[in-house]
């Protein structure tokens, strides 16, 4: 695509999973986007996994989609096998997961973006910042863009968002190459340009499995695991799923494969110290799994083919830097696998991030006005994570650009985006950071089934979000409010519901009891309830339903089932978010000097002047920082 | 740490033996929490703002703990600009520490150190010309409440509080490994276990706060006597300690005579401190009878000062303070006023580990000696309660409380057939309030043990 004018409100560095909602949004908002990539056919490439969501990431997709972003449209339009999990559990954690065609998904994203009205694109490397002085709290202001073949792109906001691939190292044994993802090579230059304007940087590290062919494997001797009958689709505004679903498949390793490893770990770059960057430990490589848990005769394996057209399969669970030869050694002692052939080994990447704390919770950074960093570079790891913070980074460059005015954040009350984006400002990190349900403390509102209920309106006001999505979930709310009276005014007679209660196995009332103390019941749920035509008075549910479709109808039973049920239990966590919230409204200018304030203790201050804080809330959250220095605080900025 | 809306609870004067207690009880529900417990012909929902009432405190079960004078101040003309309720106890210091009880027990939270100021000043009942100086309080009292804190949750306490920790760790990584690894197959563990930490960490709970009741501590407070020669400062020592002038100050020996008892606490610790007349054999009968007293105190104290006057030409020697009998002997060096530190009349007694010097005149080292009271004190008290540690400190006393009350909710989802995510609320709260003795509980940490001890990822 050809770029005249090279002058733009938004630059967006790397179109993976971050750049990509980042352009959007910021398009979205009107803002003109430049996006520049490295390659452009790779927009939105899914690096490991083909998969979106799962245990906590789902909540993440589920915001992401309420809030106006794009990440679960293209998931329900490429998925191939959909999953909620731990449904055994309560809705809090009820997480939706879906595996994707990796290379629709892929194009389905480029299509996306390249559809929205005022993206450029420009397929290149951004390698060097221009900077001016800035208005404080900033030591600088960005200006514009570099990028490596030496074009000049000036720009109110610049979203740096280029994953795995700042000055990356590929490793496989004890051979190296430089890249940031197979087949693609590294970037250079940005980080030392950052660090010269006073930026730290560090080392993490990542892997893959290796990748087999469907063909070469024996699928009878291995389990297969079905989709949920009927999918339920990641977006609000997926009607359903119509794709052709295939099965993903289960095997486990053996002891032999656990030895055959094993002679490979002389041969490992993990082990012999080659690699400086740290892993996750909640992702750790399969050599990890077998030298740290040596009395676990087995781990389990997903093979997750990676598309409808494609041979290509990936092992779920043999992430791993061995060489070569002892990859496919270990592989043919799998069940299923003894005469799989590779297709390609599994690596590790090294690459540099930026510790987070040098970010807002705006994901503007504290130094230079106008520089966001979204995804892998903030020290997370994951699709969903990268989209989330794209998302936030693209609304804010946009407002940026607008010059002055409000910027956006979402509170931990208010979801886990929130969660994420605090965690990292406010702790850093020193690993891959990725989402799990426990980091939220108001996990049992944080539910990925009212996202739309949290978020969808602050998108509205954004413009993010379209007006029918909008009057959807208005439609949606009157219509919770009107089921939910009407299940709290009508009794029951024994007679009419025993029948209904024994069926699905709980006690018997003897009295006429109110409908809704049944509903909170674990074993009765509202849905059937609606089955029993007795309990309703004629008309009363079709007044309440008011001529709603089925989906949306099915969520609004949804939510006032699971609102009844755990009403006792949510009460509670909105008081402490009232609580909670009283301190996120107090702001702490971003030019304190911590050393004029001397009653803190001295590792209160040392910390407060590294994470700069923006809020007492934040504050609070910094270890290190005690609840006297807290207060001390508040009473020094109340003066 | 906790937002400004509790309402929170303190003893507001130092309590004196049947003396009038005041505690101060402030906040938004100050009024609803005294009113639930107030006995009287009119509630103090109606009372108007600075009107007195009198009626009586009951407990939970409505049994009457004490007659009382409630006095009202309505937000935002009251101390700290909140609505306050001051409630003036007859009983002295263990009715006011029940009536107390009694208001944390209904919801009031316990205070933190210097957290009526805190609330003053940020209601803006203080000039902002203060700020610096009430910055300073709040770090100051934190830091000896702090430093208190620590010193007395040492030994079998500390260990017992850290056991309680670790079981409730375990049981929320449990939890947390099923709600966010169901992809690597712990999908359905055992509900035995979570049980079993549970309940383990109930039980220890329940002793520990068991042992702060039924504790001689609490009951009758740590029993300290002032003793040495006559014109050491013992009754100076007692007014300092007491910050107020108490007892009888002269410039001649053998002014003291009678024993004299008052209430003290300290870091939620309650002494009873007696001030004895000074050790000397002597013809007048009525100061005979005084040392006669003086001895029969010392063989019931729970800790003994020995004050030593650092003028005296004559010092007493390490045997006379031994031959006390008693082995919770703080020797105070009083006087340091006069006595420059680097003076050559060093005397041998100073070698001892357990001299501190003071002056009762200027209060200088009387901090560090309150501290070294708690040390031994708490040192010296667990003896009615040979099962485990003994919870001496009120403000411990608190926290166990509170946790205690998180892990009965999480006790009743899990009877309730609950799923991990509600179990997990209370325990993690649990663990939030522990956090106050043993240090904060992240995510992480809980990560971590999980990392640790099961093998997760794909
Ligand atoms: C080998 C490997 C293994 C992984 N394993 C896991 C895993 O096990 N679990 C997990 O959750 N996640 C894993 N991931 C991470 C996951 O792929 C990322 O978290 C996610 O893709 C990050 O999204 P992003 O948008 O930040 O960056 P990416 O998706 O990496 O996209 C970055 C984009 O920026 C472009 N770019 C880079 N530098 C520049 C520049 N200077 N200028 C312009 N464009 C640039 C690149 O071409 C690329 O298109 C792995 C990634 C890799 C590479
Ligand atoms: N300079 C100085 N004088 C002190 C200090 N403490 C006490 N004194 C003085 O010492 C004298 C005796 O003090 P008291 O407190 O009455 O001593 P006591 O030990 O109670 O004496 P008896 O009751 O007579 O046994 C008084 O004149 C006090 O003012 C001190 O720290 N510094
Ligand atoms: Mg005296």
């Amino acid at each position: 695509m050809a770029v005249s004018e090279m002058k733009y409100d938004v630059v967006v560095g790397g179109a993976g999973h971050a750049g990509l909602e980042a352009a959007m949004a910021a398009a979205r908002m009107g803002a003109s986007v430049l996006v520049v990539t490295m390659d452009c056919k790779a927009i939105g490439r899914m690096s490991c996994n083909p998969a979106i969501g799962g245990t906590a990431k789902g909540h993440l997709v589920r915001e992401i989609d309420a809030l106006g972003g794009e990440m679960a449209k293209i998931a329900d339009a490429t998925g191939i096998h959909f999953r909620m999990l731990n449904l055994s559990k309560g809705p809090a954690v009820w997480s939706p997961r879906c595996q994707n065609d990796r290379e629709a998904y892929s194009r389905e994203a480029g299509k996306r973006l390249g559809s929205i009205e005022g993206i450029a694109f420009l397929e290149d490397a951004v390698v060097d910042v221009a900077v001016e002085v800035g208005p404080k709290p900033f030591p600088h202001k960005l200006v514009g863009v570099v990028t490596a073949k030496g074009k000049r792109v000036s720009c109110r906001s610049f979203v740096l968002s280029s994953g795995t691939f700042m000055r990356a190292i590929m490793h496989t044994g004890l051979t190296h190459e430089k890249g940031g993802r197979f087949g693609e090579g590294a970037s250079y230059g940005l980080t030392e340009r950052l660090e010269s304007l006073g930026f730290v940087s560090g080392r993490l590290k990542t892997g893959t499995p290796p990748r087999v062919s469907l063909e070469s494997i024996d699928l009878p001797a291995v389990e297969p695991q079905h989709s949920d009958s009927p999918p339920r689709p990641l977006s609000f505004s997926t009607q359903r799923i119509e794709n052709r679903l295939i099965p993903m498949y289960l095997t486990y390793t053996s002891p032999t494969t656990h030895e055959a490893l094993r002679r490979g770990f002389d041969r490992s770059p993990m082990f012999t110290g080659r690699i400086k960057g740290v892993g996750p430990r909640y992702c750790p490589s399969i050599e990890d799994k077998i030298n740290r848990f040596a009395d676990k005769d087995r781990h389990q394996i997903y093979l997750e083919p990676e598309g409808y057209e494609t041979d290509t399969v990936y092992v779920n669970g043999f992430s791993t830097s061995l060489p070569e030869e002892v990859q496919l050694e270990g592989l043919r002692t799998v069940q299923g696998l003894e005469k799989v052939r590779m297709l390609r080994p599994g690596y590790a990447v090294e690459y540099d991030f930026f510790p987070p704390h040098q970010a807002s919770a705006t994901l503007e950074t504290k130094l230079v006005m106008g520089l966001f960093f979204a995804g892998q570079i903030n020290g997370t790891s994951g699709y969903e994570e990268a989209a989330g913070q794209g998302l936030i980074a693209g609304i804010n460059s946009a407002l940026r650009s607008r010059g002055g005015g409000e910027m956006f954040h979402v509170k931990r009350s208010d979801g886990y985006l929130g969660v994420m984006v605090d965690d990292l400002v406010t702790k850093s990190t020193e690993e891959p950071y990725r989402m799990f349900t426990s980091r939220a403390e108001y996990r049992l509102l944080l539910r990925q089934d009212n996202a739309d209920r949290r978020l969808t309106r602050m998108g509205a006001k954004l413009g993010l979000v379209e007006s029918a999505t909008l009057a959807r979930l208005d439609a949606k709310e009157r219509a919770i409010v009107r089921l939910s009276t009407l299940t709290s005014r009508t009794t029951v007679a024994p007679s009419t519901i025993n029948g209904h209660l024994e069926a699905v196995g709980t006690e018997t009332i003897d009295a006429p009891d109110k409908l809704i103390r049944l509903v909170k019941r674990s074993e009765v749920s509202l849905e059937g309830l609606l089955g029993v035509s007795e309990l309703w008075s004629e008309g009363a549910l079709d007044f309440a339903r008011e001529g709603m479709d089925e989906r949306t109808w099915s969520e609004v039973v949804e939510q006032v089932d699971i609102e009844a049920k755990y009403e006792g239990y949510v009460s509670r966590q909105r008081e402490q978010v009232l609580r909670f919230d009283s301190f996120e409204e107090q702001a702490i200018p971003g030019d304190l000097d911590y050393d004029r304030i001397p009653s803190l203790s001295s590792e209160g201050r040392e910390r407060l002047s590294r994470m700069k804080p923006e809020t007492i809330g934040q504050a609070s959250r910094i270890s290190g920082v005690t609840s006297s220095d807290v207060s001390v605080l508040m009473v020094f900025l109340k003066e | 740490m906790k937002p400004s809306i509790d309402t929170i609870v303190a003893i507001a004067t130092p309590p004196g033996e049947g003396g009038i207690a005041v505690l101060r009880v402030s906040g938004p529900e100050a009024v609803a929490i005294v009113d639930r417990r107030f006995r009287a012909p009119t509630p103090l929902a109606s009372a108007a703002s600075h009107t007195a009432h009198v009626g009586a405190i009951c407990d939970a079960a409505g049994e009457r703990i004490d007659q009382v004078v409630c006095t009202v101040f309505r937000a935002p003309h009251s101390y700290t600009g909140e609505d306050v309720v001051e409630v003036s106890c007859h009983g002295g210091t263990l009715t006011s520490r029940r009536v107390m009880g009694v208001l944390l027990e209904t919801g009031a939270e316990m205070a933190r150190p210097g957290e009526f100021t805190k609330r003053a000043f940020l209601n803006g009942k203080m000039d902002l010309a203060q700020a610096e100086a009430v910055a300073e309080l709040i770090h100051a009292r934190s830091d000896a409440a702090r430093r208190i804190s620590l010193e007395q949750l040492a030994g079998r306490l500390s260990s017992e509080v850290q056991t309680l920790r670790r079981s409730l760790m375990d049981a929320v990584g449990l939890l947390e490994l099923e709600l966010d690894f169901a992809e690597d197959g712990y999908e359905f563990l055992d509900r035995s276990k979570i049980r079993e930490l549970l309940n383990d960490a109930g039980s220890s709970l329940r002793r520990l706060l068991e042992s702060y009741r039924a504790g001689k501590v609490f009951r009758d407070g740590v029993k300290l006597v002032l003793t040495g020669a006559p014109n050491a400062g013992k009754s100076s020592l007692l007014n300092a300690l007491l910050k107020e002038s108490r007892a009888i100050v002269t410039e001649v020996p053998g002014t003291t005579r009678d024993v004299i008892e008052e209430g003290l606490s300290i870091g939620g610790v309650l002494f009873r401190v007696v001030d004895t007349a000074g050790l000397r054999p002597t013809s007048d009968p009525v100061e005979r009878e005084g040392v006669e007293r003086a001895h029969e105190q010392l063989r019931s104290a729970d800790v003994v000062i020995w004050v030593v006057d650092l003028m005296a030409p004559i010092q007493p020697t390490k045997e006379a303070i031994e031959s006390i009998g008693s082995s919770h002997v703080i020797v105070a060096l009083n006087k340091s006023d006069v006595i420059a530190r680097s003076s050559s009349t060093r005397m041998d007694i100073e070698d001892d580990s357990r001299a501190l010097r003071i002056s009762a005149k200027t209060g200088d080292g009387i901090q560090r000696l309150e501290e070294e009271m708690l040390a031994v004190a708490v040192g010296r008290t667990p003896s009615d309660n040979t099962e485990g540690a003994t919870v001496t400190n009120a403000r411990h006393y608190d926290v166990l409380r509170r946790a205690s009350r998180s892990l009965t909710l999480a006790l009743e989802s899990l009877e309730g057939g609950k799923t991990g995510e509600f179990l997990a609320l209370d325990i993690r709260e649990a663990l939030n309030t522990l956090a106050e003795l043993t240090g904060e509980v992240t995510t992480d940490d809980i990560m971590n043990a999980v990392f640790s001890k099961f093998c997760i990822g794909k």
